[in-house]
């Protein structure tokens, strides 16, 4: 793995002045800039805040919404709700499936995309929906999932 | 008043404290000071017995200061609280409200009655020994019977570890060595090593007799560093994978390190104090 540049974290445990009780903070502010958590990140965050690995793993495991694994520059979430479901919910996610070739869950080779399956958007009306960077898209057929593919950098 | 007469009365006041605090605990081993100097002075009843505690004290403390015992698992007097197994549950009543409390955490508060073995306190901690049961089936056979708890009621999981996390916060807070760690949450909740600093920091504590291994009341420790029979199933996994060495390698490192008695956690030793 290419060594990852680690300033920015140190940009935002200053920002925090180095304090050990902001760690969550710091974990969500770090995550929003590289997309998840590397050991070498988490490293230098726990020496910086002089805390021990222990802690880190601790809280970054706790909370689901940190990640230890790499997660892709565009996020797919497919709602599985009921709503969602009964208005062919599976049948969409086969599609994005296909279409990127990774199972939720996953995040592609060259961490483009990673696919997830939440259990409702809110948006039940738009259903069959999906959400992908953020934009909520409604019943997307083949030809507009291979234009997402395509336009993504 | 002045303030030399205001201190005069001050360190007496606190004179006659301690010769209350030294008269309650005749006879236990464990000496119990009030928590914070001059601190308030409670009176609550446990039992039906009237106790004098001190705020800050636990309920489990102002209990085990009169001489009634509370069973307990996670709590070792050496060790920071943690809450987790709730086997030293009692039934805390202030007016005609009566709920279910943890001792070892509870702080003592003034005019409670406090019932340590009434029906709902055994039908409490008839279902927690179950759970245990359930992941390590060689649960205190007294402790067992006392409360009428049968194995079979929850599925069983016999993965050993019951997260107690008495290993985690001796290698914390005694060793400071942050060898072990909680990962996860819920079900998934574990016990991970942290392989560089075992590597560096296991073969020397305690004389290469780690001391995590003499807290756990299961065996599950001194099984992941040392095999000491089929009774031991389950090995701990490693925190993250480590280029330099395999996880094979940093069980072999561990592996090589003393010999392993498994005391029953209760004897409240603590190696290392």
């Amino acid at each position: 793995m290419e060594q990852q540049d680690l300033s920015k974290v140190d940009e935002i445990i200053d920002k925090y002045e180095s304090n050990s009780e902001s760690l969550i903070q710091i974990l969500l502010d770090v995550q929003n800039e590289y997309r998840w958590l590397s050991r070498p990140i988490l490293s230098q965050v726990c020496e910086r805040l002089d805390i021990p690995m222990t802690h880190a793993y601790h809280i970054a495991t706790f909370y689901k919404h940190f990640s230890l694994l790499p997660q892709g520059r565009h996020p797919i979430s497919v709602c599985l709700g009921t709503a969602c479901h009964v208005r062919g919910a599976t049948r969409l996610l086969d599609r994005v499936v296909q279409a990127i070739g990774i199972e939720p869950g996953q995040t592609t080779p060259d961490e483009k995309f990673t696919l997830n399956t939440v259990n409702c958007l809110g948006c039940c009306a738009l259903g069959p929906a999906l959400v992908v960077d953020g934009e909520y898209r409604s019943n997307l057929n083949a030809k507009e999932l291979a234009d997402i593919v395509a336009s993504a950098d | 008043m002045s303030t030399e007469e205001r201190e005069k009365q001050n360190s007496s006041e606190r004179q006659t404290r301690r010769a209350v605090s030294d008269r309650r605990v005749e006879g236990v081993t464990q000496p119990i000071a009030p928590a914070v100097e001059a601190a308030r002075q409670v009176e609550l009843t446990i039992n039906g017995q009237a106790v004098e505690a001190w705020e800050g004290m636990t309920l489990l403390q102002a209990a085990q200061s009169v001489g009634i015992s509370i069973p307990t698992l996670c709590h070792h007097k050496e060790l920071s609280t943690y809450g987790a197994c709730r086997l030293c549950s009692v039934e805390v009543i202030r007016g005609r409200r009566s709920r279910i409390v943890a001792s070892c955490i509870y702080p003592v508060e003034d005019g409670i009655e406090v019932l340590t073995e009434s029906e709902k306190v055994a039908k409490h901690r008839k279902i927690i020994l179950e759970l245990i049961q359930a992941r390590w089936p060689w649960v205190d056979k007294e402790l067992l019977e006392k409360y009428g708890a049968q194995p079979g009621r929850f599925e069983e999981k016999t993965d050993f570890c019951i997260l107690c996390g008495l290993c985690v916060r001796y290698c914390t807070e005694v060793k400071k060595a942050n060898c072990l760690g909680f990962v996860g949450r819920g079900a998934e909740r574990q016990i991970v090593i942290y392989p560089e600093r075992a590597i560096e920091m296991c073969p020397t504590c305690e004389g290469g007799n780690m001391g995590c291994r003499s807290v756990c009341p299961t065996g599950t420790m001194p099984n992941e560093f040392a095999h000491t029979g089929p009774r031991f199933g389950k090995k701990l996994p490693l925190a993250y994978p480590v280029k330099s060495y395999s996880e094979d390698n940093v069980r072999e490192v561990l592996h090589t390190v003393g010999d392993w008695r498994m005391p029953w956690v209760r004897s409240q030793t603590m190696p290392g104090k």
